[in-house]
């Protein structure tokens, strides 16, 4: 069998919702690598996703809340002077108008509702961009569960405002000084903290990776981007876009905006992953384009990492994209072909943040810069097309590192 | 004797003694590498069965002192090749069977086959992977099963009853029974929930079991007797090492406690 055929027939198999199988498995990629310390908590975790994440009560609970109080559905924005400018029509997926001002919530509100259910005694998650950190706060202040968040201590320093969000929404936030003191290294800690107490605690891992069955619940609950993407662009237009863009970190956004589109064989797919400084190993946080298969934090997919196996630290000025690894699902959807990875370096980003606020009005995340400067390409190549970006999140976190950047010389 | 019986038999040896078997930690090349195969051999006088830890970037079942020490090795440019070819290059070697430690990915980057020959070679009997939880085994599993060596597996106080059983008859060489929900490091009381947990896996298994985790000292040594066909000293013989200290001599000391 030709290698196109055995990915054609990957791709049925995933649009006919057979992927992740029973393992966790997206091809070769994905599984279960942690201490079996852990098993049990994943195996109750997976049981509780099957019994709750369809049930009529919990999809009623969840919708409720994120109409309610996370403010869903989110706005389709046509990027009017943006599109006069880079030369196609850019459509901008509003996540940043969210509560707390990401993407990120949508998964920390809905794990958040699941973990209450499994009886869970505290929560612990990791951060980097600060973010999920500030979402997971705001959901477990919400729903009255105590919380404790991991965040490297660069992440803290370059991501300050948010470490002090978090605090007042009540959690308890925990600097981590080892290995890099970035997400990878909060990553690390977080599952240090979880396997100290795997029944009672409930670990909110706030991207598409770790061992199954989290890459594929964080795509769940991230999924209603794409959905509402698909239908606000066909209200509006009457079409589907030519292509959709998002950034790609551990690639929770960008799964969450493609999901919907994967069967719409003529929609181009696009992830933008952090180019940093440039393509040496070391100097940025491109795993798809860069990496070779491994193992990180429980799951089998691309690692940047040297030759000994020895994961690499990473370089990004955007704190949520400076990690080594990527999702599974990601990794599969690279290998058969139907998402096409590229990356984009911290100037490109810089530079797309001080268009779009000069533009449209809007603040992105340094994150979402990345996926604007995807689509900046995008148009040059492609004048006059359409395409939804996924506008992750919103910039005001991301001041500190903007005073040394776009602001350095201004008083 | 293939070298997974080895491990059992060295453990059965101490048994036969009287006494519980001393299966001894160190991470390769810390706190000098120039010390390792030094360091070793002391180790080795005083163990009946030794570990050594292959450093990596990520060890998220470890605690501080491990996580120092793997750092520390690493900056050193330790690397599982490096680890290899200094134990292949070693004479004489120990007369304790030696097992390897390593997460997951240094060891699929250096390919299963390769890995297993070469640990053959190296006179290496086995491995414990504290990530390769027991159904994703493959292919490390058959690559060290057609050269005989172990791998070692690990259940712990919250393993369900069947999954338990299963672990037990696939284990090779003992079975790694983690003392605690927890990483390494700590300081376990063994209190009575332990003891039975520990008497539990040891009717189960067909291989001898060996406590490991948060084990430090001679009281908890005492506490552990009668449950254990051996215990696993970790952190504690690390940091002995750090000292500068005889960790020969400070085995040596645990032993004649427990008697
Ligand atoms: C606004 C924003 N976008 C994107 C990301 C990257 O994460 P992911 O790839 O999981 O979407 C982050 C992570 O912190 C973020 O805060």
């Amino acid at each position: 069998m030709s290698s196109s055929t055995e990915h054609a027939d990957a791709l049925a198999e995933l649009i006919a919702g057979r992927i992740p199988d029973a393992r966790g498995r997206f091809g070769p990629f994905g599984g279960r690598y942690v201490p079996e310390t852990l098993i049990p908590a994943l195996d109750r975790l997976e049981e509780g996703v099957r019994e709750h994440l369809r049930a009529p009560s919990f999809q009623q609970e969840l919708a409720a809340e994120l109409s309610s109080w996370v403010g869903r559905p989110t706005a389709l924005t046509f990027a009017g002077r943006l599109s006069g400018r880079w030369g196609a029509k850019i459509w901008l997926k509003r996540e940043d108008l969210a509560h707390t001002g990401a993407h990120k919530i949508n998964n920390a509100l809905g794990q958040a509702l699941l973990a209450r259910r499994l009886g869970a005694r505290r929560i612990v998650a990791e951060t980097g961009a600060g973010q999920h950190g500030v979402a997971s706060a705001a959901a477990c202040a919400r729903l009255g569960l105590p919380c404790t968040v991991y965040m490297g201590a660069v992440d803290m320093e370059r991501q300050a405002p948010n470490v002090g969000r978090m605090r007042l929404l009540g959690a308890t936030v925990v600097p981590v000084t080892g290995g890099d003191a970035t997400l990878r290294a909060a990553i690390d800690e977080a599952l240090r903290d979880w396997v100290s107490d795997p029944l009672e605690t409930y670990y909110l891992l706030g991207s598409a990776v770790g061992p199954h069955p989290y890459p594929y619940l964080v795509r769940e609950l991230q999924a209603v981007i794409g959905r509402e993407a698909r239908a606000q662009i066909r209200e509006k237009t009457g079409a589907l876009p030519e292509a959709v863009i998002a950034c790609v970190g551990g690639g929770s956004n960008s799964i969450g905006m493609f999901h919907a589109f994967v069967p719409d064989r003529d929609v181009e797919i696009i992830g933008v992953e952090a180019g940093g400084k440039g393509p040496a190993l070391g100097d940025n946080a491109a795993t798809i384009s860069h990496g070779r298969p491994g193992v990180l934090h429980g799951t089998y997919s691309l690692l940047l990492q040297d030759a000994d196996g020895q994961v690499q630290e990473t370089q990004s000025v955007s704190a949520g994209l400076d990690y080594s690894g990527v999702g599974p699902e990601h990794a599969f959807l690279a290998h058969i072909g139907r998402v096409r990875y590229e990356s984009a370096g911290d100037q490109e980003a810089l530079d797309a943040v001080r268009t779009l606020c000069e533009t449209e009005g809007i603040l992105p995340a340094l994150e979402s810069a990345h996926a604007l400067a995807g689509a900046k390409r995008w148009a040059e190549r492609h004048p006059g097309g359409t395409v939804v970006v996924c506008l992750s999140g919103r910039g005001d976190k991301d001041m500190p590192t903007l005073q040394r950047t776009l602001l350095k010389g201004d008083q | 004797m293939n070298a997974h019986e080895s491990i059992t038999a060295a453990i059965r040896a101490a048994n036969a003694r009287g006494e519980p078997a001393l299966v001894a930690y160190l991470t390769a090349g810390f706190p000098s590498r120039e010390r390792f195969l030094e360091d070793l051999r002391q180790v080795a006088e005083g163990a009946d069965v030794v570990e050594i830890g292959v450093p990596f970037s990520d060890p998220m079942a470890d605690g501080v002192t491990i996580q120092r020490s793997s750092r520390v090795a690493l900056s050193q440019g330790v690397s599982l090749g490096w680890i290899l070819g200094e134990l292949e290059r070693m004479t004489p070697r120990p007369r304790a069977p030696l097992l390897l430690m390593s997460y997951l990915n240094p060891l699929l980057a250096f390919g299963a086959d390769r890995l297993a020959e070469t640990a053959r070679r190296a006179g290496v009997g086995g491995f414990i992977v504290p990530d390769l939880p027991f159904d994703e085994g493959e292919p490390m599993r058959a690559a060290f099963a057609a050269r005989g060596l172990a791998l070692v597996r690990m259940v712990t106080p919250v393993t369900q009853p069947e999954r338990l059983r299963r672990i037990c008859a696939d284990s090779q060489g003992f079975v790694y029974a983690v003392t605690m929900t927890g990483t390494t490091g700590k300081h376990v009381a063994v209190p009575q929930e332990v003891t039975q947990y520990l008497d539990a896996v040891r009717a189960l298994s067909p291989v001898p079991v060996c406590a490991g985790f948060g084990i430090r000292g001679r009281e908890q040594l005492e506490r552990l007797r009668g449950h254990v066909d051996g215990v696993v000293i970790g952190s504690a013989l690390v940091e002995t090492l750090e000292r500068g200290a005889d960790p020969a001599a400070w085995l040596r000391g645990l032993r004649n406690a427990e008697r």
